[in-house]
Parts: C-alpha cells; structure tokens; sequence
C-alpha cells in the first residue's frame, strides 16, 4: 500500500514538474471520474457489508471443512461467487480453514471464485463493461474456477 | 436528479441502508450495528486506495497518447499483448473492484476488449503481493497448481470472449467519463 503512495507521489511530482498545466488536467480528470463512479462504489459497499454479516467466519468454517466433500466444494463456489473480500482477510481465513481439515480444492475453489467472480460487485462492473459482457465475464470465470478446483483435486490426490 | 437516472441501484441501496442503519442506531439492533461496522471498515479501505488509483488514472489519460495504448493493445496488436496485460495486472493493488476503472481506462485509450478482460481476471488471480500472501498460508505448492491452470485458460477464454464481442461492434458504456 506504502509502495502505491510513493508511486503515486513520484509521478505526480515529476508530472508537474515537466508540465503544470497537464498536471491540473489530469487531477480533474481524476477527480471527475472518481465523483461519477462513486454511488456504484458505495452501493457495493452495502452490498459487501451486508453479504460479509450473512456469512460469518465461523459460518464458512463449519460448512467448508465438511467431511463430505462435494459440499463442501459447491458451497465455496458458491460463498466464493457472491462475496469478495481483500485479500487479508481471505488468505488468513484460508489458513484457518486448511488447520480444520479443509481440503486443498475447496480452498481453490473458495479463494479462485472470490477473487475473479463477483455477485455483489456486479452493479459495479455492469456501469463499466455494461450489463452482457459483465455477465460473460463472470460466468467464464466461474467455469475456470471450477477447472482450477478439479486441477487442484487432481493434483493433490483429492479427486476422485 | 441525474444522479438517480445515471445509478438507480445505487442510490436505491443507499437510501434503504440508511434507514436502516438509522433504526437499528436508534433501537440499538445488533446485526445492524455490525453490518455498520463492516460498512464503515470498508469505506476507510476504499478511502486510502482508490484517491491513488485515480490520480494514476488521471495521470495516465493526460500524458499517455492513444496511438502507444493501440500499437501495443489495441487491435492489430500481436499475442504479446496479451503477456503485457498480465504484467499490468501482476502489479495492481486492490481487487476486481479497483482494477475495474483502470481496464476502462485502457479502453479509452483504444486497448482491444480482450485485453480489458485478460487485465481484469489476471488482476484476480496474480497480482504479486497477494500471491506471496497466499503461498505463505496455503503453500506454493498450491499456488503454482493454481497458477499453472488458470492463467492460460483466462488468456485464452478472454481472448476468444473479447473477439467476439468485438465482431459485434460492442461498445463499453462510456457514461463513467462523461455524460
């Protein structure tokens, strides 16, 4: 995060720098387009924090560590699908997971989804990509999801 | 009145949501309390990541001509495209969410749709510290496996995705940049 600021710091400085007037256009640019996106961004928060409070850690503990294990993949697949969470929540909540006898493909099948597709960050992607290439996406990325899940069943001597 | 028309789901949500976190203040209901919690943890993630993220934005759109975008994204660019893209991705902070207004970015700047998708999965599954993150959790056994299966497919899927949406003449909505 540190390394986003100084980044950000750097170019920003050399850019008014070289050329001040550029500089002022592109912080317009910037601001205007944060202000048209920002209802879609906000509504999307409701819409994680309220997914997050339905779905409580201890919640996807008891249902991903299930000894029966189809269950276990077809509902990360599917808590995976609706939510998404950063990253330093969801790596150490695997962890915890893996320690209560997860298996390796539903953590596949959990992390892969909750990163690439999204329920509650559809509203979002439809105001950028529209509503039929939002969907493609999404449902593409569920099926490698599930590909990515049986690669990793496979590999790890889980499957069949 | 045009921000109504512009995300009606949007400020739908948001209305409801605050009449609900208003009664569950004024009652003190728990759930709605944690849910404003949540919300409000979110919110201040969202603050430190995306004035950055739009700045770079803004910085990119004024100083990056179209013609270097669609030489090297655009259409008529060759597979190595698709390996740029992938790169890009490896170095993006945030999730979908953040990667969302940069892909359309490039696609103002004349990027081929395909590379916008490759950019936006990629951005899910290989941004390099989350990588490092997740292989000190679950193994780099595990990440490697992961890596190995889904990024060729997402190259390929979002290519063939891409053309055609392409052939068809579809255009992004350009009503988050101006309108």
């Amino acid at each position: 995060m540190l390394i986003l600021y100084i980044i950000t710091v750097l170019l920003l400085g050399s850019s008014l720098l070289v050329n001040p007037h550029k500089t002022s256009r592109a912080l317009q640019v910037a601001f205007q387009r944060f202000m048209k996106i920002a209802p879609a961004f906000l509504g999307m928060l409701v819409l994680v924090a309220v997914a997050l409070y339905l779905v409580p850690d201890h919640l996807l503990v008891r249902v991903l560590a299930r000894e029966n294990k189809w269950i276990a993949m077809g509902s990360a697949l599917g808590f995976g699908s609706v939510s998404i969470m950063p990253g330093f929540i969801a790596f150490p909540l695997c962890g915890i997971l893996l320690d209560r006898g997860a298996l390796y493909m539903v953590l596949s099948a959990f992390s892969t989804t909750l990163m690439m597709v999204g329920v509650v960050t559809f509203p979002l992607e439809k105001t950028y990509l529209g509503a039929w290439l939002a969907l493609s996406r999404n449902a593409v990325s569920f099926i490698i999801a599930a590909v990515v899940t049986i690669a990793t069943g496979l590999f790890f001597g889980e499957l069949p | 009145m045009k921000i109504l028309k512009q995300h009606p789901w949007a400020v739908g949500v948001g209305a409801l949501f605050s009449i609900f976190m208003l009664g569950s203040l004024y009652t003190g209901f728990a759930p709605g309390e944690a849910i404003g919690r949540n919300f409000l943890s979110f919110l201040g993630q969202m603050f430190k990541v995306l004035p950055p993220i739009f700045i770079l934005i803004g910085l990119f759109d004024v100083w990056v001509k179209t013609e270097t975008v669609e030489k090297h994204l655009g259409h008529g660019s060759g597979p190595l495209s698709y390996l740029w893209a992938v790169l890009l991705a490896g170095t993006a902070v945030g999730g979908l969410h953040v990667a969302l207004p940069i892909a359309h970015a490039l696609y103002v700047k004349r990027a081929k749709l395909g590379i916008v998708l490759v950019f936006l999965s990629a951005a899910g599954i290989c941004r390099v510290p989350m990588t490092l993150f997740e292989a000190s959790f679950l193994g780099w056994r595990f990440t490697c496996i992961r890596f190995a299966v889904s990024l060729p497919l997402v190259v390929f899927s979002s290519a063939v995705v891409g053309c055609w949406f392409d052939r068809r003449r579809y255009r992004l909505p350009d009503s988050v940049i101006n309108g």
